[in-house]
């Protein structure tokens, strides 16, 4: 993958933090929910640690809606392929949370079956550590990738 | 029937076969060689007063000291009678099992999970491939000389993408 800095435009700054305030209230989750982290997920999604006081409250069934991947559980060398391909899938901007121990090195599973670690195929932004995380690790991590958004550059065109 | 009825009957009805049968956990247990297991599993599911019309479980142990090297192990059950049988198979590395497909249907995933995990063949099996694992996989994982630490090479040991996005993040740009 190859990417450049433009010589950016004076109004660039401006743009970026608007369009980035924009994107960190409007996150919509794809969840790709495969192991016990599942049920952390809906505590966290549900009214009790409500997530949609971040603007994330709304899950995105369809990759092509989403904007973040939450790769919630353990996965295996066999679901790994179709992981990528939920990926490739989406449209941008896109981020991925890794959710769990097991996502994010493997956790506890160091065998011949289990992928130790989701970043080598899908970019990760945030990594939630936890077996099963706290909801409030959780609400910590939406808004750590709420900061990075608002911090990132935004190129409208490219 | 009790598991000491169980182990009369058989000796009874397999007398030049000399069974060793003992009682282990309140189950009747039944070593027995690998040229006359066909016979024994036919006699067990269509004789009436057996009538082990459920298998349970196949499942395969590794004792990688010993010289036949595998257990395969058939949990038997009667709905009829309710009762059980367990049976212990002596098999050597490399030797191949007569499959049971023809007399239980749920054989068939039973073997090919066996044969996925340690790669023991069985005979007569249909179809005869890997239940779990994916094709590429090479050896059987739960064989005990399988490191535990070993990886296929279906997803390489790097980290390309990680390395990118920590670029990216340095940079504090969003992937383009």
């Amino acid at each position: 993958m190859r990417y450049r800095i433009r010589e950016k435009p004076p109004y660039q700054n401006v743009v970026d933090r608007i369009i980035g305030w924009g994107r960190k209230y409007s996150i919509f989750f794809y969840p790709f929910i495969t192991a016990c982290c599942g049920m952390e997920y809906m505590s966290v999604a549900s009214s009790h640690y409500d997530i949609d006081r971040f603007g994330a409250g709304l899950p995105r069934f369809s990759p092509r809606q989403a904007d973040v991947l939450l790769v919630v559980g353990t996965i295996n060398h066999k679901i790994a392929p179709i992981l990528l391909r939920v990926w490739n899938q989406m449209a941008e901007p896109k981020w991925c949370i890794s959710f769990g121990a097991c996502a994010s090195v493997g956790g506890p599973y160091d065998n011949y079956a289990i992928l130790q670690g989701i970043d080598r195929i899908v970019p990760v932004d945030i990594y939630i550590p936890g077996c099963p995380p706290r909801p409030e690790a959780v609400i910590d991590a939406l808004m750590k990738l709420q900061e990075k958004i608002q911090n990132q550059k935004h190129p409208l065109f490219k | 029937m009790t598991p000491e009825e169980i182990i009369t009957r058989l000796n009874e009805r397999f007398p030049e076969h000399g069974l060793e049968c003992r009682v282990d956990k309140g189950h009747a247990v039944v070593d027995i060689s690998l040229d006359r297991l066909s016979e024994l599993l036919k006699a067990l599911k269509d004789e009436a007063d057996f009538g082990f019309n459920m298998l349970m479980d196949v499942t395969a142990v590794d004792w990688l000291e010993r010289d036949m090297r595998f257990d395969i192990v058939y949990h038997l059950y009667s709905v009829d009678h309710n009762h059980r049988l367990r049976i212990k198979v002596m098999v050597a590395d490399g030797q191949s099992v007569p499959s049971s497909v023809k007399l239980w249907t749920i054989a068939d995933w039973m073997e090919r999970e066996i044969w996925d995990m340690y790669g023991i063949r069985f005979d007569g099996h249909p179809n005869l491939k890997r239940l779990l694992l994916y094709e590429e996989f090479k050896g059987h994982p739960l064989r005990k000389d399988y490191p535990y630490d070993k990886r296929q090479p279906l997803i390489p040991d790097t980290w390309p993408v990680r390395d990118e996005q920590q670029k990216m993040d340095d940079l504090g740009i969003h992937r383009p």
